[in-house]
């Protein structure tokens, strides 16, 4: 008989954990309707197969690569303008959320006022709520206030990565060595010149970077807000989709994973610039 | 013979030669040191006995066949029946003290129930009384990252106990413990070969302690055997022969061994 | 030289953005203009009374355990796929295969969520499964090459002291490298469960159920009220999502 002093302490918490997984997993795999085995019913398979098939060749004829070439160029239009405006909005945002420009933390050892939090916090969440709906969602929205096309697809994106570089820039302010700010607004100098003169030097690399990846995402965003009608690749696929065109789907979807390695290739060529 | 090798040669990968024409047999129930300065050859020496090393020229019998003519399949058996200590125990870090020990047996365990222990340990008992003799029992389910260099080194001896081989090479087992708990160790090794007659071949960069513990001392110089005497037989003079100019290596000495200071070791 | 590569490089990014914005007719400046903001007001108002009804609720409420099942499995279904993968892909099995498992890792996750939603939507129809194949396509392809290449960065001394013992290839692996593989594993995998919770709501709007298609649905009728309670109700999931995988790294993954 195993005595108390050779009881496997893991024993209870793992048996807790298997059986809290598989009372989890059935209820989810019906909540889910999961049936994997739908892929390889003959009538669908027979069906996906023949969409597969007009994969090849994919489509090529002069107008239609010229409609690819005005949505690619959309897409990428919108990327970039998104992000234009995102960081109109992003970077007074940031210094606003900012323990980094606190007065009041300058001092040795201090802990920023509570004015300076007050107004810190509700930046943030409103930043962290602009962020956590998804762009497509604000995309649909848009849409339906302004029209179908790509000013609803500029504006979700400046939106959503206004929170979302809002809130990163935020915390790389806080991240780099805060020391030669406060020491210049013990000195007497003034927030945004004390930013300016001390945390920015330190963080300049690191923001650049992080905007350039931000802008590899808003290229690939833009491209699948399409499909709720904002503009560029995404609303190409949607009607190609619904027209079973799939030599043209196949000529979307490889122009995309080509725009998607340009924008990696010339996201990686910027950083490597940048740092 | 439980062990010969025939005029072996080993080179590395990247060109050094570390054994040259070595020649040793070794009977069943046998216990014996390898000594000599570092960079000497024992680890590889123990490599190839291991069969985890092929030797480049020479033949190697272990347990009565040669492994290396044999199938993968055979040659993972005969491996099953072979225990090395490594040195540095590799063990994982977040894996528990009582999953590695009895990884041991998992040449001879099924898939079944090897996939099992690593979800429940089949043979805490087991695994507990091995601890206990190594004086590490209160570690039974402390994870190996938990653990110093010394007690580490304990739960790879532990591992290797449990494996049950017949043949059972050590290398350097001891080298991260204190000289008492070295000396402790090593007769229980010792004590457990001579008790399941299992060979027992073990590389030792304390000379004392192999000449307390071993009867029969090989000494490794350059990838070559210089030496190959029972422990009387091992003079001073032989000694300093074996680690001359190896000024780098100091081992510890024990503190409570009678054996007269020796000048080099 | 290299201030003057910086100074051309400002130079392209200005002129970019002002091609951008002239191509697509927008004028950055009309668009704070107080006729469409009032316009974007009047609609964002009608978000402000959210309908809370029972039934509604009760709607709401389906959906988002809906949505969670779908991210939830759809995740574990690529976890799964890509230790598979990550095997090949690491180069355990030789040249040939890990070059096949790396072709098909890439083709998984270049295709985006959304574009494998409609693709299953074709072949599975409506409803959540397609949206959980969807997500565990994609997921197994992006999983799948961090699983890799935290497979070739752990040390292969532990596997290969078990099979020197006479252990067979896959208990070395599950003995030697998996221990202190799993936690890195987990963390990618909470991750991206992070990630697809948000995926999971939206893939509804091509019609992979869930939260998606009710959104889709109420802000085609234009019934705002009930479109504000879903967007609170996704709100709601991907901080619940975020602090239980949060509370998971914890837990397992002591750095």
């Amino acid at each position: 008989m195993l005595s108390r002093h050779h009881r496997d302490p893991a024993a209870f918490p793992r048996l807790l954990l298997a059986t809290l997984a598989v009372l989890l997993l059935w209820p989810g795999i019906r909540l889910a309707e999961l049936n994997p085995g739908v892929l390889f019913d003959p009538a669908v398979s027979r069906s996906t197969g023949a969409f597969l098939a007009g994969f090849w060749p994919p489509a090529h004829d002069q107008d239609f690569l010229a409609l690819l070439w005005d949505a690619t160029l959309q897409t990428l239009a919108i990327a970039t303008a998104g992000m234009f405006l995102a960081l109109m909005l992003a970077v007074p945002a940031s210094l606003l959320a900012s323990r980094a420009l606190s007065l009041s933390a300058a001092s040795i050892g201090a802990q920023p006022g509570w004015l300076g939090t007050c107004v810190r916090w509700p930046v943030r969440g409103v930043l962290i709520f602009l962020r956590s709906v998804p762009e497509i969602v604000w995309a649909l929205l848009f849409v339906r206030a302004v029209g179908l096309g790509p000013t609803a697809g500029v504006l979700a994106i400046a939106i959503t990565y206004a929170g979302m570089l809002g809130k990163v820039y935020a915390e790389i302010y806080e991240s780099v060595d805060q020391r030669p700010a406060q020491a210049m607004m013990r000195a007497g100098a003034g927030r945004l010149a004390a930013f300016a003169y001390g945390t920015l030097p330190a963080a300049a690399a690191e923001l650049m970077s992080y905007t350039v990846y931000r802008w590899e995402c808003a290229v690939r965003a833009s491209v699948v807000m399409g499909f709720v009608g904002a503009g560029g690749l995404g609303q190409q696929i949607d009607l190609s989709m619904r027209m079973f065109a799939s030599a043209e789907v196949a000529s979307i979807l490889l122009t995309f994973i080509v725009l998607v390695l340009f924008a990696d290739l010339l996201s990686r060529v910027l950083r490597g610039r940048f740092t | 013979m439980t062990l010969r090798l025939t005029a072996v040669d080993l080179r590395h990968r990247n060109g050094v030669q570390a054994l040259r024409d070595v020649h040793l047999s070794i009977a069943a129930g046998e216990r014996v040191a390898i000594i000599g300065p570092s960079g000497a050859g024992k680890s590889s020496l123990l490599n190839v006995l291991a069969t985890a090393l092929q030797p480049s020229v020479g033949e190697l019998a272990l347990l009565g066949v040669q492994p290396w003519q044999l199938s993968s399949r055979a040659r993972q058996r005969l491996r099953s029946r072979i225990g090395l200590i490594h040195q540095a125990p590799p063990l994982p870090p977040r894996q528990r003290v009582v999953t590695a020990v009895l990884a041991g047996k998992l040449g001879q365990w099924g898939l079944g129930k090897s996939l099992l222990n690593l979800l429940h340990p089949v043979d805490t008992a087991g695994a507990h009384a091995l601890l206990a003799r190594l004086d590490l029992d209160d570690k039974l389910f402390a994870q190996c990252q938990q653990l110093s260099g010394g007690q580490l080194q304990r739960v790879g001896i532990a591992r290797a106990l449990y494996q049950q081989p017949e043949l059972l090479l050590a290398d350097e087992p001891v080298s991260a413990m204190d000289p008492r708990l070295a000396r402790h160790t090593l007769d229980l090794l010792c004590q457990h070969a001579s008790e399941q007659r299992v060979t027992l071949v073990a590389s030792l960069h304390t000379v004392e302690l192999a000449l307390a513990c071993f009867p029969r001392i090989i000494g490794v110089r350059d990838g070559q055997i210089a030496f190959d005497l029972s422990a009387a037989e091992v003079t001073p003079q032989r000694l300093d022969d074996l680690y001359a100019n190896a000024q780098l290596s100091r081992a510890p000495t024990s503190a409570d061994t009678a054996t007269p200071w020796l000048p080099r070791c | 030289m290299r201030r003057l590569g910086n100074a051309a490089l400002v130079l392209a990014i200005i002129l970019a953005v002002i091609t951008s914005f002239a191509y697509l007719g927008l004028n950055p400046f009309n668009l704070g203009d107080a006729d469409s903001l009032g316009h974007m007001a009047r609609y964002a108002g009608r978000f402000l009374s959210p309908d809370f009804t029972a039934a509604h609720l009760w709607a709401v409420g389906h959906a988002a355990l809906e949505t969670l099942a779908m991210s939830a499995l759809g995740t574990l279904l690529a976890a799964v796929a890509a230790l598979l993968l990550a095997i090949p892909a690491a180069g355990r099995l030789g040249w040939p295969m890990q070059g096949l498992a790396k072709l098909l890792l890439n083709a998984l996750r270049a295709v985006p969520e959304l574009v494998w939603a409609v693709l299953m939507v074709l072949a599975a129809g409506l409803g959540p499964n397609a949206g959980t194949l969807a997500l565990a396509l994609h997921t197994a392809g992006v999983l799948g090459r961090l699983f890799a290449e935290a497979l070739e960065n752990t040390p292969p001394e532990p596997a290969n002291a078990i099979r020197l013992q006479g252990g067979n290839a896959w208990l070395a692996f599950c003995y030697g490298t998996l221990p202190n593989l799993w936690p890195q594993l987990l963390a990618y995998t909470l991750y991206r469960w992070e990630n697809n919770i948000r995926m999971a709501s939206i893939l509804g709007f091509v019609g992979a159920g869930g939260l998606g298609q009710m959104l889709y649905v109420t802000l085609s009728l234009f019934q705002e009220a009930r479109a504000s309670t879903l967007i609170l109700a996704m709100l709601v999931l991907v901080l619940a999502v975020d602090a239980l995988s949060g509370w998971m790294r914890q837990r397992w993954i002591r750095l």
